[in-house]
């Protein structure tokens, strides 16, 4: 059972706010999802190499070859602010 | 490398045993990012050199750069780590402005490189990951919701790094500069990176402990971060190591944190950092496929190592008979390396390696080559600086016939510096400086020298008596004044011989 505590850590860690309600549900359906992942384990996988990844597909590998990036206002285009020619972003050492 | 030198880098330490390990942070110098295929920057004006993949915006997705992998490889060869057979990426999860997808690509359990060596130092892992944007604090330019602002510049974001993690192997602070600095060379030659700690391409960490002498626990460690040069890394960890003994002196307990050093003021100070639980939350990257290193990329990756520093030392050692300390100071600096090689082949050809002409391969003497190499470390590193003797006016050739004019005794070592002031500063060849400035060594037996010799008597009279009563050291004056007649030509023992003869002493 997942307790309040850990959805609280969890939701400060992705920068979540919830409610008294939610921070009930989430407790809630968090275990649930545990509680379903912990029924694999009752499977035989020894033979079963883990996975990663869905595709079988391995070394998609790019030539290390340059093209031209964005124009810079097309990069500042959806900042909320710009200064400086960059992102402007409350300084995260105030 | 420590030459056992009276004062220890770890006096003051009561006696606890340092124990330091490093995290290194090597910018690759591919053409493009990790993930994308804008160029890297190198100071282009902010946020020129962005795409949708190293701005994180939605739908975007990377694509390993081929030769990152293969400059993984190089590393993991060079540093002779075990490659990773399958090699995969993950999400490594923390917000930061620099940061604008969440999370930072990066490896975590199956990384490119495992184990390894390079000197007396444990590699414990080699991975790949992506570098962070550039954060540029502007404070009280402007105000956003109340707080200072930063702004960011993704010119940087998604540059190909390789983290290198060290075991805990290192003793001293001296040792962990000369290391890095063994490291950064060897990178170097690899031609894997600028490797510049300054411009922030190589970048370093250190974890640092203290226990008492010969226990096998560790102490509590400490990271100490960005030290911006070999000198601050240096510094840095002392100034760790002895605020540790300090504490543990007063029976206080060292506390894992995080330290920044002040190079300024020397001061060590934590770190604030809002995030600074490491709950990192590491996923596989569901954008990206695994790796699978075959023979073929292991191959192309071998048939690209140069000679690495370590080898070319002992080379060095074992071919030229240098000493150690020469021959680290050439290999170490690969362009001296590179052109003291240059001159000892010129040696062998002439076959003034007073090995003859016929041999093959020309055996170097290895006092000629010794010879060499302090000319080339010495005088002439002296008179060209940080500059790479190849770019100079004196070619390897030139300065290898002017040792061999010295060895020969044509010349005095005097007369050889003064040769190759002209050389550096005009060109030339040797023989012909020495030739217009009379700088031919004056023949034993010479007239002209006796003569000299006894008008420097004449002029030191004092000293004269002194040598007849036994003080040898008194000849100095003697021997000053005929160098400064003779404009250094004058073979030091023959006029010593010539002054004792004169006062009817015995040689």
């Amino acid at each position: 059972m997942i307790d309040r505590e850990q959805v609280l850590h969890v939701a400060q860690l992705a920068r979540l706010e919830l409610s008294e309600d939610e921070l009930e549900r989430m407790a809630h359906e968090l275990s649930g999802v545990l509680d379903h992942i912990e029924r694999i384990g009752e499977l035989d996988l020894d033979e079963v190499a883990p996975t990663s990844h869905v595709v079988e597909v391995e070394n998609a590998l790019r030539e290390d070859k340059p093209r031209p990036p964005l124009p810079r206002e097309v990069a500042l285009a959806a900042a909320p602010l710009v200064l400086q020619d960059g992102f402007a972003v409350p300084s995260p050492q105030a | 490398m420590s030459d056992g030198a009276a004062t220890s880098p770890n006096d003051g330490l009561d006696g606890f045993e340092p124990v330091i390990g490093l995290e290194i942070h090597v910018q690759l110098s591919t053409a493009t990012k990790m993930f994308c295929s804008c160029p890297l920057s190198f100071g282009e004006p902010p946020n020129t050199y962005t795409c949708p993949v190293c701005l994180g915006l939605p739908g975007s997705l990377p694509v390993v750069n081929a030769r990152a992998i293969h400059f993984g490889l190089m590393i993991g060869l060079a540093l002779e780590c075990e490659l990773a057979p399958r090699s995969s990426f993950h999400r490594k999860n923390y917000f930061y402005p620099d940061l604008p997808k969440g999370y930072q690509i990066s490896q975590y359990d199956e990384p490119l490189c495992r184990g390894g060596r390079l000197g007396e130092v444990r590699i414990h892992r080699a991975h790949l990951e992506e570098d962070a944007a550039k954060l540029v604090h502007v404070g009280t330019s402007g105000r956003i919701h109340g707080s200072d602002v930063s702004v960011v510049d993704f010119n940087r974001g998604g540059t190909p790094l390789v983290e290198i993690v060290t075991e805990p192997d290192l003793h001293d602070p001296v040792r962990a500069r000369e290391w890095l600095e063994l490291l950064r060379t060897t990178l170097r030659q690899l031609g894997v990176s600028d490797v510049n700690m300054e411009e922030g391409s190589l970048r370093c960490d250190a974890n640092v402990s203290i226990r008492l002498g010969g226990s096998v626990a560790l102490g509590t460690k400490t990271e100490l971060k960005n030290m911006n040069s070999f000198r601050f890394l240096e510094r840095g960890i002392r100034a760790e190591l002895a605020r540790q003994a300090e504490l543990l002196r007063a029976g206080e307990p060292v506390v894992q944190e995080t330290l920044h050093f002040d190079p300024q003021t020397g001061k060590l100070s934590a770190l604030r950092s809002k995030e600074e639980a490491h709950d990192y939350r590491y996923f596989p990257e569901p954008d990206l496929v695994p790796i699978q290193i075959d023979e073929d990329m292991v191959a192309a990756a071998r048939a690209q190592l140069p000679e690495l520093p370590a080898a070319r030392v002992e080379r060095y050692e074992s071919e030229f008979g240098l000493t150690a300390a020469s021959a680290r100071h050439l290999a170490f600096r690969v362009e001296l390396g590179a052109y003291f090689e240059a001159a000892l082949a010129e040696l062998a050809r002439a076959g003034d390696g007073h090995g003859g002409v016929d041999a093959a391969p020309v055996q170097i003497d290895p006092a000629v080559a010794q010879q060499l190499a302090n000319w080339i470390s010495g005088e002439l590193v002296r008179r060209l600086g940080e500059e790479d003797p190849a770019d100079s006016r004196v070619a390897p050739a030139q300065l290898a016939r002017l040792v061999a004019l010295i060895s020969q005794r044509a010349i005095t070592a005097g007369a050889g510096r003064q040769v190759l002031d002209r050389m550096v500063q005009q060109g030339g060849d040797p023989e012909g400086i020495v030739e217009t400035e009379g700088l031919g060594a004056i023949a034993s037996g010479d007239e002209a020298l006796a003569g000299v010799v006894a008008a420097a008597i004449e002029a030191h009279q004092g000293a004269a008596e002194k040598i007849k009563a036994g003080n040898a050291k008194a000849m100095g004056p003697i021997i000053g004044y005929v160098m400064r007649e003779t404009k250094g030509r004058a073979d030091g023992a023959e006029v010593s011989r010539l002054v004792r003869a004169q006062l009817g002493l015995e040689n």
